[in-house]
């Protein structure tokens, strides 16, 4: 039998009470969301808090929402609600194609957005999602909120820019014109993490040829805050040509750090860093242009 | 800490230790030994219970996080002594060989019948694509599954609807 180790167990109903239970317990409190990542880390001993802040009770956070020229997803959104949010696939169908690939249905009813990206597994999909559709995090704490890049909240494998006694409560992306998404990802079986992803988001010019902006984000390869800068540079204010995106793909491919594990030697992880880029981009730019 | 919740319609009052996962809690304190405690890990979903309507993994829910929160059981499909359609599916379409996983899966897909009354054998997959049976019948259980729809669209009126079909999710 899996037990995590003792610990102290307390609820919060409101975000300021969260906050203020953190503060009281310091750094060996935790917040638990959903629970299906942190739950299996203290099962096996990994981590091991003393006190366990259960946020379930903060309803408020679990939106999905338009805000002005924003997407706005609470942290306490449930992966099935991100999957199945009209507005989210509106602008951007990356996150129903992540999403669809997250875990297994079940799991998806539970765990919630902040939580994973919180969790910050360096092969967590959703971490290259945002990403790729440059993302912010509103972070609060006592002394009110600050909002920080995607590639600010993610400081390594397992850290992110939550301190002690602050919670993240938002995740906010830019909705802009012309812009196209989409997220690949080549897995083992059902509900494993992934052995490569790759998600891009593309923004295109009013002729529909100009790569105006885009994003690209990889998962499981040991990329840079999940982001694959140089393929970025490569295209951004360039025409969206098939000998350009390959480039790109070739350039997110030899840009990251892969390590060979059970899912796959680091060569084949870099292999699909290149080719999912590219289906990623294609796909993009077809949404981008009404085509997909 | 005392917790209390309701468990297939009547409220349980019980004092556990916070880290007495739901699974535990269900068979070990409640003697509900319907729901099967499996992988221990995610990954098997032989413990699926519903929590608050919602089919979870009951190995990775703390009993304290259904303090005042209903969960629904196995044991709960049986009503006066009628087998709900999907039980009925299982025996009819031979369901299960061991029976280990059967009451995760029959879980899974009641709760897949309440959103999806008519679900395709994909959508079946789909829906159970987080639960493994090892004696891999997994194609009599889409086939009680599609059973037991087939049962109650010709029984009763359909259950509510999802505001977005699942063939849209999937598309």
């Amino acid at each position: 039998m899996q037990v995590p180790a003792p610990f102290d167990y307390a609820r919060a109903t409101t975000v300021d009470e969260a906050i203020a239970l953190l503060e009281r317990h310091g750094s060996e409190a935790r917040l638990i969301a959903g629970g299906h990542s942190l739950i299996p880390m203290m099962k096996l001993r990994l981590t091991r808090p003393e006190v366990l802040v259960d946020i379930n009770d903060l309803t408020d956070l679990a939106y999905i929402r338009q805000d002005g020229d924003d997407l706005c997803i609470g942290a306490m959104a449930r992966h099935r609600e991100l999957l199945e949010s009209p507005v989210a696939f509106e602008h951007f169908p990356i996150f129903r194609d992540a999403e669809q690939v997250i875990a297994d249905p079940v799991v998806r009813n539970r765990g919630t957005v902040g939580g994973s990206i919180c969790q910050a597994d360096p092969s967590e999909d959703l971490s290259a999602a945002f990403a790729a559709v440059g993302a912010s995090m509103v972070i609060r704490g006592s002394s009110g909120a600050r909002v920080v890049s995607s590639a600010g909240f993610h400081q390594g494998p397992y850290t992110t820019a939550v301190g002690d006694g602050e919670i993240l409560t938002e995740i906010r992306v830019p909705i802009r014109p012309r812009c196209g998404s989409a997220y690949e990802k080549v897995e083992r079986r059902v509900g494993d993490w992934a052995i490569a992803a790759a998600g891009a988001c593309v923004q295109l010019a009013d002729d529909g040829a100009t790569i105006t902006d885009v994003g690209i984000g990889l998962a499981a390869v040991g990329a840079e805050d999940f982001r694959a800068t140089a393929a970025e540079n490569l295209l951004r204010g360039g025409p969206a040509t098939w000998e350009r995106l390959a480039a790109a793909a070739v350039a997110a491919g030899e840009g990251c750090e892969p390590q060979s594990d059970q899912r796959g030697p680091a060569d084949y992880k870099r292999h699909l860093a290149e080719v999912l880029t590219a289906r990623a981009l294609h796909r993009a730019i077809d949404r981008a242009r009404g085509e997909a | 800490m005392q917790v209390t919740m309701t468990v297939n319609g009547s409220a349980v009052t019980a004092d556990v230790e916070p880290r007495l996962l739901l699974v535990h809690f269900l068979r070990d304190h409640l003697g509900l030994t319907g729901t099967h405690w499996g992988c221990d890990t995610s990954n098997c979903g032989t413990c699926v219970v519903w929590l608050e309507g919602e089919p979870v993994k009951s190995c990775t829910v703390l009993t304290l996080m259904a303090e005042g929160r209903a969960v629904r059981t196995v044991e709960d499909l049986e009503q006066d002594g009628r087998l709900d359609p999907i039980q009925e599916g299982f025996v009819q379409e031979h369901g299960l060989q061991c029976g280990f996983c059967t009451p995760g899966m029959m879980m899974a897909c009641r709760a897949l019948l309440d959103r999806n009354p008519d679900p395709s054998e994909d959508e079946i997959r789909l829906a159970i694509s987080g639960q493994i049976c090892r004696c891999t019948g997994y194609e009599n259980i889409v086939r009680a599954t599609r059973w037991a729809a087939e049962h109650e669209a010709s029984t009763s009126e359909p259950e509510n609807e999802p505001e977005l079909a699942p063939e849209e999710v999937t598309a």
